[in-house]
């Protein structure tokens, strides 16, 4: 019983980590139907947004809540994330609209251009950028519908971006100057400390859980509630469900499917954002650390089907239960006199990238019978 | 994506070929060793650079795992080769078994002690893979983002396996073959070298004949359907899965020539031939040369890694952020490649943007409907 609680809770751990990985891009894919690639690379922007925070909360300023910085993170990594999304999604996804695959390659070349830049930029002025970006972007829509509707809106526009430009510097020397490790370039990976509360382990029935592993479930299960509640209560989140189940009809009926995009694909990336801060708990944050999800986040996508969010929520649970089941080789300890050849080859699987051949051979097996994962759209269209 | 092709006058094709000739033949007494073996080896890249091209560029199917072909073929080459030069280790198996303390040769190395074997195997092996693999996707009608990423999803599954297996394949450090030993001589010294430059030089021209022949006729014709209008073929009623299974084969197959080609010219493969960025690089190769010119293809590849190089040896931080641009600008500004704008109306635009040449008026309904044809 314990060990099948242990199981479990390990399972559950590996799943909520994939799960809220994944939980952006399958709306994103559901929407538009684009598999983006530079998904792990916004989850590793919103680890280094952690890592920021933490060294700034250790300002004096900032010491007396040091231990509510990650509580921070996760607003200020949803935000980051969000930011280069609706960017990334401006510029280049909007162009390539009903081009899956040259997306799909244009989103790679994304991914490598941020790899490079936090290796090769200091996270001080990184973090200037980004707020440049967020006011540049924002501070034109907050202004009153006088100034929108007037002929020198362009003017105000620009002034505006200046105006975001210089916070930017100015925010990035500032923290270069007063926290030296950020002032540096450096490809080496960085390590996110959690805050003493969040240390040490927790004891249910017997069994002890760490608990930056039971913060994570939490995350996931806060995000996973907030966007359920989004989608299915707010206006926005009904003209979301629209686009998705067809995107010309909704045209149609005056949706605008361009905000749907931006709003759409802003909140995917936060998301990946908020992956990020609970990937920076596992271990240290490198700018390969979203590789090593990336593939993974895929899987329950396809796996889990389009369009529907309880597909990907089993699809990641079910996948991280069976990785821990077959990468700690739990089968054999369940059933310990199973026939020889069986447990020789449970425990040639016994590993953690074994594990991984031995699920992808599952999911390949499952999609022979269901090729649209687990709720397939209803429809009668020849292509979906 | 337009088919014209630019006529060529016969004198002008004859005279390029004796200059490609020429140059083949006279490059091993030009070009230091260091380039020239650079140079094979961008040359075998650009064998599955075509197989990129025949599937992505003609059929619409963009796999991002031809690293597990290529990987495979090398691994064939590289256990022949090992296998071949083991003589005086201790039980006459290759040196690396003894450091995990293996003393019987695992099953599936012995028939690569026949060299006849090993040449069918180096095609043969990834063709078979590829095609199983091929089958039970196409088979589902799986297809779009989905073939891509599960194509990168089962790449990742071959590295994990290869990575992991030190028993059985050495694992994380590959097969060496450049202090192996062929037909009495060492694989990694300057005449084998020069042999193998030929050899890859020949077997990129007859995988661009062979891939031509492919594309030519009722086949390629059914792949460009496939490509542009799947359904359309199968109410047609020919059976695209059959279609699709053969040409990935296909691709898988010159993936793996390609592969035992890379390996010997490189001095080893490794699990690293299977990491998700070379496989997608092997995609912008055929990209910016122009996909579904096959020309274009064997261009790209051998210019872009010419250029990975040289701008390697200059600034090694900036590559990432040109290849990433290019990635980017290919698929935005230059969605045909290199080849095919030259190939299609791109030079005259141009000229017609700076007013050299006079616009051409076609009718309005004319170019709605090529436009509809272009985005499917």
């Amino acid at each position: 019983m314990e060990l099948l609680l242990d199981s479990l809770f390990n399972g559950v751990a590996i799943g909520s980590v994939l799960l809220v990985a994944a939980l952006g891009l399958a709306i994103v894919f559901g929407l538009m139907g684009v598999i983006n690639l530079a998904h792990g690379e916004l989850m590793m922007l919103g680890a280094y947004t952690t890592y920021v925070t933490q060294l700034i909360f250790k300002l004096p300023i900032l010491k007396p809540f040091y231990n509510s910085y990650i509580i921070v993170s996760i607003f200020l990594a949803f935000i980051v994330s969000g930011v280069v999304g609706i960017l990334l999604e401006k510029t280049i996804i909007r162009k390539l609209y009903g081009s899956p695959l040259e997306t799909l390659l244009a989103t790679w070349g994304v991914s490598l251009i941020l790899q490079q830049f936090v290796r090769s930029v200091p996270l001080a002025y990184g973090t200037g950028l980004v707020i440049s970006l967020l006011i540049g972007l924002f501070l034109p829509t907050t202004f009153p519908s006088k100034i929108k509707e007037s002929i020198n809106f362009k003017y105000f526009k620009f002034s505006s971006w200046i105006f975001a430009a210089l916070t930017g510097v100015l925010t990035g020397s500032l923290i270069s100057s007063s926290v030296s490790k950020l002032s540096r370039a450096s490809a080496r990976n960085v390590d996110v400390t959690a805050p003493s509360w969040m240390r040490g382990q927790v004891e249910i029935i017997g069994t002890a859980f760490p608990k930056t592993r039971l913060m994570i479930i939490v995350i996931t299960l806060i995000s996973v509630i907030a966007i359920t509640l989004f989608l299915n209560q707010s206006a926005w989140g009904m003209r979301i469900r629209a686009v998705t189940q067809n995107r010309q009809m909704s045209d149609c009926l005056g949706i605008s499917t361009e905000k749907v995009d931006i709003i759409t694909f802003g909140i995917g990336s936060g998301l990946a954002g908020v992956a990020g801060v609970a990937v920076s708990l596992l271990g240290s944050v490198g700018p390969n650390v979203g590789g090593n999800y990336i593939v993974g986040c895929f899987m329950v996508v396809v796996l889990g089907g389009v369009g529907n969010l309880l597909g990907t929520v089993l699809a990641s649970f079910g996948i991280g239960i069976m990785t821990d089941l077959i990468g700690a080789g739990r089968l054999l300890s369940i059933w310990p006199d199973m026939p020889l050849p069986l447990s020789n080859t449970i425990n040639f699987f016994a590993t953690t990238s074994m594990a991984r051949v031995m699920i992808f051979a599952l999911i390949v097996i499952f999609l022979q019978f269901k090729p649209t994962g687990l709720f397939p759209q209803k429809g009668r269209m020849v292509e979906n | 994506m337009s088919l014209s092709k630019i006529k060529f006058d016969k004198k002008i094709v004859l005279s390029f070929w004796i200059i490609l000739i020429a140059l083949i033949i006279a490059a091993p007494t030009i070009l230091p060793v260091f380039r020239l073996n650079l140079l094979g080896r961008y040359l075998s890249l650009s064998i599955v650079a075509l197989g990129v091209d025949l599937i992505w560029g003609f059929t619409g199917l963009l796999s991002l795992g031809q690293g597990i072909f290529f990987a495979l073929g090398g691994y064939c080459a590289a256990m022949y080769l090992q296998i071949t030069s083991s003589s005086e280790f201790p039980n006459n198996i290759p040196e690396f078994f003894a450091l995990y303390g293996v003393e019987k040769l695992p099953f599936f190395w012995e028939p690569f002690r026949s060299p006849v074997f090993t040449f069918f195997a180096i095609w043969i092996i990834p063709a078979l893979v590829a095609g199983l693999i091929g089958f039970l996707v196409f088979r589902n009608r799986i297809k779009g983002v989905y073939f891509s990423i599960l194509t990168q999803a089962s790449l990742l599954v071959f590295f994990n396996f290869f990575n992991g297996q030190q028993k059985l394949i050495n694992g994380t450090n590959g097969l060496k073959t450049d202090v192996t030993q062929l037909f009495g001589q060492m694989v990694g010294s300057e005449s084998m070298q020069r042999i193998f430059f030929w050899i890859t030089a020949i077997v990129v021209i007859a995988a661009w004949f062979f891939a031509k022949w492919v594309v030519k006729g009722r086949f390629g014709n059914i792949l460009i359907g496939i490509r542009d209008d799947e359904p359309r073929v199968r109410f047609t009623g020919y059976n695209p899965v059959i279609f699709k299974t053969i040409i990935f084969s296909i691709a898988g197959g010159l993936a793996g020539i390609s592969g035992a080609l890379y390996t010997v010219q490189s001095g080893i493969v490794s699990p690293q031939f299977m990491t998700v960025p070379f496989s997608i690089e092997m995609v912008i190769w055929v990209a910016v040369g122009g996909r579904g010119t096959l020309l274009g293809a064997i261009l790209g590849a051998v210019f872009i890694n010419y250029a990975k190089s040289l701008v390697s040896e200059a600034l090694p931080a900036s590559w990432m952020f040109i290849q990433g641009g290019l990635f980017i600008l290919v698929v935005t500004a230059l969605p045909e490649g290199v080849l095919g704008w030259i190939q299609g109306d791109g030079p005259r635009n141009l000229l017609q943007r700076f007013g050299l040449k006079r616009k051409i008026e076609t009718y309005p309904s004319l170019e709605v409907n090529n436009k509809e044809g272009n985005n499917e």
